[in-house]
């Protein structure tokens, strides 16, 4: 038995959002009669950041504290209509539709504070912890809590605003065959060391290092964390998950977790990030979103890492020992690929 | 079905209920006693979401017999906090970003709980040996193993 060591790279660009008939986010913005800011979506946080990235945005558009903003995702039946969250979308067009609607609030918000204070809204500036005040006059100012309740107590104004972003439908030019589907892009770049188990034909991850460009991280700990548990399942995808290991056909497909293999926790790999930040001009603060990239070069570093170590090119996934074994047979026994 | 009276401690208090011969002790946790915070998963003790703790051993609920416990002591991750004060490792998964959506969470947290307690300063291997029967989809499982390292590391002190 030999372990052969191997080493694999893969780069990507991977597309933000789709081209599906147009792609629409909506988002509603409105303060609540304590001053606190709801904003209200239907783009679905699955433990991603959604609410967290969105929070964010909302509070850095308004002007005030994060503290003071709620992000709903309850009900897609009563909330603002949004495609979803796939395609690497949320952050990029969630985001733009909450900065639009945010921009609406804070206006009416401003007029408020300007008539409490008997002057111009313009002249207006918040501090970003809960308080309006008079450019170059701190001293005259209002509590943005007291402007949303003088909005809705005195003056009959409602504190709120309308937002979407849509990408609209890029058809393709019948005599150039050209098309425009996508606005942006995020790009990811990969290194895999892998060990090559020959007598077994077992794939073991030694350790990854890569880069990851996703416009501006807005969340830097959400960025990493998705980045970090995207590898995780690109390695799952490489080299242990498929709904049909088995043939003939689908029905000796696994049924549960004792069949469907993923990697433990005994199996991850260390891996080193790093994380470019190119802001993108129509990103929401210049961001993209890592989303489904995380998971992307894995794969196909995985499968060229393979070939470094053994002379096996595989191209079905996932690489599982059997494939291995087979392709080792196929080409008379392992043969080493020049290292890097 | 004739039901049975199952006396047990969960999470220091008395619980009497009357639950159905041969059921499991999530089902009697989640629907008897009004327990959510362990999840249903699998439902064949491979996923490891339903984890509690039975006199400070981790067990299955999904496969406990619920007349099993007895007069036993059972945990569940509704008793980490002590009314607002988090359990060392509740702040530690939040600090490290050890929970995407969440689902494993109470499942992570328990085995972890049962490890802390029994060795309070463990190595990374026995912190995967002791998540090993949990799966978790999203976070690639380095920051948890990251998190029961740091909470591990205060001493199992509350902090924050």
């Amino acid at each position: 038995m030999t372990l052969h060591r191997g080493r694999g790279f893969a780069s990507i660009n991977y597309p933000i959002g789709m081209n599906l008939g147009g792609d629409p986010s909506q988002a509603l913005v409105h303060s609540n009669p304590d001053g606190k800011f709801m904003v209200a979506l239907s783009s679905i946080d699955l433990g991603q950041g959604m609410k967290s990235v969105t929070r964010q945005i909302a509070a850095e558009t308004l002007g005030i504290p994060v503290e003071d903003v709620y992000v709903d995702t309850a009900d897609s039946d009563t909330g603002p209509h949004c495609m979803g969250s796939f395609a690497s979308r949320g952050t990029h067009r969630v985001g733009n539709a909450v900065i639009a609607a945010a921009r609406e609030a804070r206006s009416v918000m401003m007029e408020a504070a300007a008539q409490e204070l008997e002057v111009n809204p313009d002249d207006l500036v918040t501090d970003g912890k809960g308080n309006i005040h008079v450019k170059g006059a701190p001293s005259k100012s209002i509590t943005t809590a007291a402007a949303c309740g003088a909005a809705q107590f005195k003056q009959g104004r409602t504190v709120s605003g309308r937002g979407i972003f849509l990408v609209p439908l890029s058809d393709v030019d019948p005599d150039t065959g050209e098309m425009t589907p996508v606005t942006c892009f995020a790009h990811a770049a990969m290194v895999v060391d892998i060990d090559v188990d020959d007598e077994t034909g077992e794939v073991t991850v030694i350790e990854m290092n890569s880069a990851y460009e996703v416009g501006r991280a807005l969340n830097p700990r959400l960025v990493e964390q998705q980045l970090i548990g995207g590898a995780w399942m690109g390695m799952s995808h490489a080299l242990w998950e498929t709904t049909e290991p088995y043939y003939p056909d689908r029905i000796h497909g696994p049924v549960d977790f004792n069949e469907y293999l993923m990697p433990g926790p005994g199996d991850i790999a260390p891996h080193h990030i790093s994380v470019l930040e190119r802001p993108a001009p129509d990103g929401p603060f210049g961001g993209k979103g890592p989303g489904e990239m995380c998971a992307n070069p894995v794969l196909p570093a995985v499968a060229n890492a393979v070939f470094n170590a053994v002379g096996v090119r595989i191209d079905e996934l996932p690489i599982t020992p059997e494939k291995v074994l087979r392709g080792i047979a196929a080409i008379g026994g392992p043969q080493p690929q020049p290292k890097w | 079905m004739a039901k049975k009276p199952i006396q047990f401690q969960l999470n220091g208090s008395g619980q009497a209920i009357f639950a159905e011969e041969g059921s499991n002790l999530l089902d009697v946790l989640r629907r008897g006693v009004g327990d959510l915070s362990p999840k249903y998963g699998c439902g064949q003790g491979t996923c490891g979401t339903c984890t509690v703790l039975v006199n400070g051993e981790p067990r299955l609920s999904c496969l406990t017999l619920a007349e099993t416990v007895e007069g036993q002591s059972v945990e569940t991750t509704a008793g980490l906090a002590h009314g607002p004060q988090l359990h060392a490792l509740q702040h530690a998964f939040m600090d490290n970003f050890a929970a995407q959506c969440g689902y494993c969470t109470p499942g992570m947290l328990m085995a972890a709980k049962a490890l802390l307690d029994r060795n309070p300063s463990p190595s990374r291997e026995e912190v995967v040996e002791a998540i090993s029967g949990n799966i978790c989809r999203c976070t690639g499982y380095e920051p948890i193993i990251n998190a029961v390292l740091a909470a591990a590391q205060s001493g199992g002190r509350r902090y924050g």
